[in-house]
């Protein structure tokens, strides 16, 4: 009973935000709202018992990624509000297709799923030190593969902010 | 005490408890340290310092909270209100979560979690929204200024944050800081205790996180988002009343936070510093090495002088990461050493790590001096 309204809960700061992020006028709005979004998506790992996955998405998500997000706001348009523009984009109904695909696909596999046959749950607690054994025996490729793809694409960034517009001289003291 | 309640509330009774535990303790603890500081910056100054109000100003934090509380809470006309008032919040109400993984005394951490260090860092991001929320909202240059300032500082520091905390958790193997505690309870010859602090890797350690955990609680020497010469205030700028001691609250909760972190995980947690020390409570050794490390953030404070922001980047990226990645080498070593079966092992083993770490220190230092960038020309203020 009170796992149900713990979940709802969650659900629902996870669901409104993830809406509240999409219809905001104010891009900075938009982007405190998907903050709430990962925070609640958190909260729904920790009710799992997955404490591991719960912290790592605070600390990311809501940590880093929010961060960055509010970031790319500001340095690009400032976050200014245009209170006569449409949220919506005139050619709207182009995306209707792509948005049933995806509903599509996400729903066919979730029916495809085993865990759909609800299992008595075998309890699954997976300890800290257990993931990181596996993430460096089993998974320890995957895992150095994709820090190479990071580093790599933390240098390009790294490149591509390095070069400089060169500005004019101008005279003005 | 199990016996009086029944035992579906239980869990709920004891983490009641805890919360009444906690926060009575590290609000006190903020008042005693705002007084504390005052005077001995006043101290070291050549000052009084507070002493008007009580025996020697000892009243002073009452006098303030007072003041606090009945001032006018002003918010500017054009400010967003919701994310104006949602800030000093957002800021204060995870820091109380991280002192409930710190093991402030023997079995007193009021929850045991796996992943405890994990916890303490993901509850301590969210102040960077906080402040953002504060600056973007209150719709003013200074506060804007005053919020990047603060998220730069923030995202580069915890970077050597976090990586001068993992040769600990690598050396003890547990992310769990009572594991971490016990770890560092064992004695050597002579009583002396096993803390991490008292080997190569674990003094440069505990350098690292103190600089790094100075910048993260935005105090002096890099109170650069709150410059006062500067921005006004920083972020803090259309800020008053309660909202604005609800700021310092946060901040200084954050700085108590880390100071029990550093504690925990190199000065040996809750244990005595010799074993026939051992008797004294195990909170009081805590305690004293908290007020220690606190003193000492004063002290730097009474000291050195603001950075500037390009210095304050450099300093996190040229010089802290570089380092903390090489003490990581540093405590590799270390472990690896610690099975060698040779008389001259000990010695050698002090001799070698010392060395990995200090000769990178002073080299790092040398190069960095001799590149640094020019004298920085002023497009608009000449």
């Amino acid at each position: 009973m009170l796992n149900e309204i713990v979940f709802l809960l969650c659900a629902a700061v996870t669901l409104v935000g993830a809406v509240a992020a999409m219809m905001m006028r104010n891009l900075v709005h938009c982007a405190l709202c998907a903050a709430g979004a990962f925070a609640g998506l958190a909260a729904i790992y920790l009710q799992l018992d997955a404490e591991f996955v719960g912290f790592a998405q605070v600390l990311i998500y809501v940590g880093a990624i929010a961060i960055l997000i509010v970031f790319a706001v500001l340095l690009t348009r400032g976050g200014d509000v245009q209170p006569s523009a449409a949220t919506t984009s005139p050619s709207w109904w182009m995306g209707l297709p792509v948005g049933a695909l995806v509903v599509a696909c996400l729903i066919g596999s979730i029916m495809a799923s085993p865990r759909l046959l609800r299992l008595p749950s075998q309890n699954v607690h997976a300890p800290v030190k257990q993931i990181g054994e596996r993430l460096m025996n089993q998974f320890v490729m995957p895992l150095e593969t994709v820090g190479l793809l990071l580093t790599a694409a933390l240098l390009g960034a790294v490149v591509i902010g390095l070069r400089e517009p060169r500005k004019p001289e101008s005279n003005a003291p | 005490m199990a016996g009086w309640f029944p035992t579906s509330v239980q869990p709920l009774v004891s983490a009641l408890l805890a919360i009444a535990c906690i926060m009575p303790l590290f609000g006190l603890c903020f008042a005693l340290t705002t007084i504390v500081e005052r005077k001995v910056l006043g101290r070291m100054q050549n000052r009084f310092g507070p002493n008007r109000v009580g025996p020697y100003g000892l009243l002073q934090p009452l006098a303030d909270g007072v003041k606090m509380l009945t001032k006018e809470d002003i918010v500017p006309f054009s400010a967003d209100k919701t994310l104006h008032f949602l800030a000093p919040l957002v800021l204060t109400v995870p820091v109380w979560l991280a002192f409930a993984v710190l093991p402030i005394g023997r079995n007193m951490s009021a929850i045991q979690l796996d992943a405890g260090i994990l916890f303490f860092f993901a509850v301590g991001s969210a102040s960077e929204l906080a402040v953002f929320m504060a600056g973007w909202s209150s719709q003013n240059k200074y506060s804007l200024v005053g919020a990047m300032r603060a998220i730069a500082q923030m995202i580069s520091y915890e970077v050597p944050l976090v990586l001068s905390v993992v040769p600990v958790l690598m050396l003890a193997g547990s992310l769990e800081l009572n594991d971490i505690v016990a770890a560092q309870g064992t004695y050597t010859i002579g009583g002396l205790a096993c803390w991490n602090v008292f080997t190569p890797w674990g003094f440069a350690g505990l350098m690292l996180f103190l600089i790094a955990a100075t910048a993260e609680s935005n105090r002096s020497p890099f109170d650069l988002p709150e410059g006062e010469s500067e921005i006004i205030a920083g972020f803090l700028t259309e800020y008053s009343g309660f909202k604005y001691a609800l700021f310092f609250l946060g901040e200084y909760l954050g700085l108590f936070a880390v100071t029990g972190l550093a504690v925990t995980l190199f000065l040996g947690g809750w244990h005595a510093p010799f074993q026939w020390l051992e008797w004294v409570p195990s909170w009081l050794w805590f305690a004293g090495k908290f007020g220690a490390l606190i003193f000492l953030f004063i002290w730097v404070r009474a000291t050195l002088p603001r950075l500037r922001l390009d210095q304050l980047l450099n300093y996190a990226w040229r010089f802290l990461v570089p380092l903390c990645l090489i003490n990581l080498l540093v405590a590799a070593v270390w472990y690896w050493s610690g099975t060698w079966k040779s008389p001259v092992a000990v010695p050698v083993r002090w001799l070698v790590c010392a060395a990995l770490i200090a000769l990178p220190y002073h080299g790092l230092a040398r190069i960095l001096r001799g590149a640094l960038p020019p004298p920085r020309k002023y497009s608009y203020a000449e």
